[in-house]
């Protein structure tokens, strides 16, 4: 899944949408997720870079990726 | 070596929009409740698993005394009845009589365990509009204070006197407009179509009856102290007319319960924290009313107080953990809790605080809380900014202390452990958690529903 090009991301969790205006906040770890996808980065990477700097199983990890996942797609900052 | 690693929070995305008035409302929880009187949330669920009902002693005798002070600082006789309805949990009932209060019971089941606490008799007082026969002649016995509801309660004790050598000490109930909405007139005799005075000439007439007191309780979480200014004027003008129509002292006043807790109200625009009457509110409007009557200074009545909710809310936390976090189809947070409504009867009206039992961060998202019951009415809190929990993490629900432990359900799971934490800090089981056995014990198949070949 990527993020639409257009979308800025900040590093202090703005997210800007120009298409529509519309704005969204972020909390660290949701920053750092979004970052990297918009660096072309996949699940694995973000998996990896998430496991080694958070104290989290791979279990409780997958199902919050999935979710914010379904979140992203549902405010349609998504290309796909 | 290895590098510690940082605590885990979900990733969260919301879209921000400015301006537009939040219907979740304002987060409410800014730390965790980690500790109750000093013993660690986690220590407890360790020891007594999870969900469990935790009851401080030492926040009843505080809230207590603060109530007390209150009343006793104002007017020179003071009575508090603990009203069992509101919690009648043997260790909850003995810490307020501990404390000084008399025992304010409105069944016979009640009644009895008011006895079974060794509450002396004469320090019973009985209420409420289903009293057996048996039951009242159990209260003429032991010289308690039944308070009439209705004509058939009336001339059934009468007849009763008629039968029996103690004389009957009897007060009636007295309902009214205090200028407060609903008005409760189903319980009762009415003040101002002349009922009540009908009634009470009944019962001097009688020559058999003890007229004791005046009972009124005018409804429940009345945030106005003024109504009972009212209720409290207009049985003091009853009284002064019992005592020149026959030259009868009345012995108390009784003005029940209802106070507000701290609790919100579902639909309350400011939290009920911000908004509940203080006790010397309440207890300004009640002695004033008294006192500025037309009862003479020597006659002046003990006042009784049935205060329940006002005095044990505070006390009581249900502890509890995560068992799911869902995105439900419209993008809403969901959390499934081990807490249901048959646990936690008071959520059908109250906004309850619920608080994380570890630490959490600012971020938060807009959420319904479910229980654990399939059942859709299940629902804990409907909306509320909540921080980002997780499967198996920790919350305290606060202020559940009033009604919680005597109009639960068992349904669908079994009622768990209540613990009282003793004023050393000290956790005691004051009520064990039910087993499969606590249910169908009571149950009987008949033989021929025995042989099953499923």
């Amino acid at each position: 899944m990527k993020i639409k090009k257009n979308i800025a991301v900040s590093e202090t969790g703005f997210v800007f949408d120009p298409t529509t205006g519309d704005s969204y906040s972020l909390n660290p770890i949701g920053a750092e997720i979004m970052t990297l996808m918009k660096e072309g980065k996949e699940l694995p990477d973000i998996q990896k870079f998430v496991l080694d700097k958070y104290d989290v199983d791979k279990a409780t990890f997958e199902k919050s990726y999935l979710d914010f996942m379904n979140m992203i797609r549902q405010f349609h900052l998504t290309e796909e | 070596m290895a590098t510690k690693k940082l605590p885990f929070e979900r990733p969260l995305i919301k879209k921000l929009n400015v301006g537009i008035p939040n219907k979740f409302g304002l987060k409410t929880e800014y730390d965790p409740i980690t500790h109750i009187d000093g013993v660690a949330i986690k220590d407890l669920i360790n020891q007594f698993g999870s969900p469990f009902y935790v009851i401080s002693e030492k926040t009843i005798r505080e809230t207590y005394r603060e109530a007390k002070r209150a009343f006793t600082t104002r007017y020179p006789k003071v009575q508090f009845a603990w009203s069992y309805k509101t919690n009648y949990l043997n260790a909850v009932c003995n810490v307020f009589h501990q404390e000084g209060s008399w025992a304010e019971v409105v069944s016979g089941f009640e009644y009895d365990k008011a006895i079974a606490n060794r509450v002396q008799g004469q320090h019973i007082i009985f209420n409420g509009p289903d009293k057996t026969e048996a039951d009242i002649r159990k209260a003429i016995v032991n010289g308690s204070l039944i308070h009439i509801d209705h004509f058939d309660e009336l001339y059934t004790i009468i007849e009763l006197s008629e039968q029996m050598e103690q004389k009957p000490k009897v007060s009636i109930r007295v309902n009214m407009d205090t200028g407060i909405y609903p008005i409760w007139s189903r319980f009762g005799f009415n003040y101002e179509n002349g009922e009540a005075w009908e009634a009470l000439n009944r019962i001097m007439l009688s020559k058999k009856l003890e007229l004791m007191g005046l009972h009124a309780h005018i409804g429940t979480y009345i945030m106005v102290p003024w109504a009972y200014g009212h209720a409290a004027a207009k049985l003091a003008d009853l009284a002064v007319g019992i005592q020149k129509k026959f030259n009868h002292h009345i012995k108390y006043i009784d003005t029940g319960g209802g106070f507000a807790s701290k609790n919100t109200l579902k639909g309350a625009f400011i939290p009920g924290s911000d908004t509940c009457p203080t006790f010397d509110a309440y207890a300004e409007a009640i002695t004033s009313a008294i006192i500025n009557s037309g009862i003479h200074p020597e006659h002046m009545p003990i006042l009784i107080l049935e205060t329940g909710r006002a005095l044990i809310d505070d006390s009581g936390s249900l502890i509890g953990s995560v068992i799911a976090i869902k995105r439900l189809a419209e993008g809403k947070r969901a959390m499934v809790v081990d807490i249901g409504v048959n646990l936690l009867f008071t959520s059908f009206w109250y906004e309850h605080k619920i608080t994380p039992a570890q630490p959490f961060t600012h971020y938060t998202e807009d959420t319904v809380i479910y229980g654990p019951l399939c059942m859709n009415i299940d629902v804990i809190r409907d909306n509320i900014s909540f921080p980002l929990l997780n499967k198996g993490d920790h919350f305290v629900i606060s202020r559940i202390g009033a009604y919680n432990m005597t109009q639960w359900m068992q349904f669908i799971t079994l009622r768990p452990n209540i613990v009282m934490i003793d004023m050393d800090g000290k956790p005691h089981i004051i009520r064990k958690g039910e087993t499969n056995d606590s249910v169908t014990s009571q149950e009987v198949v008949p033989d021929y529903l025995k042989k099953i070949t499923v």
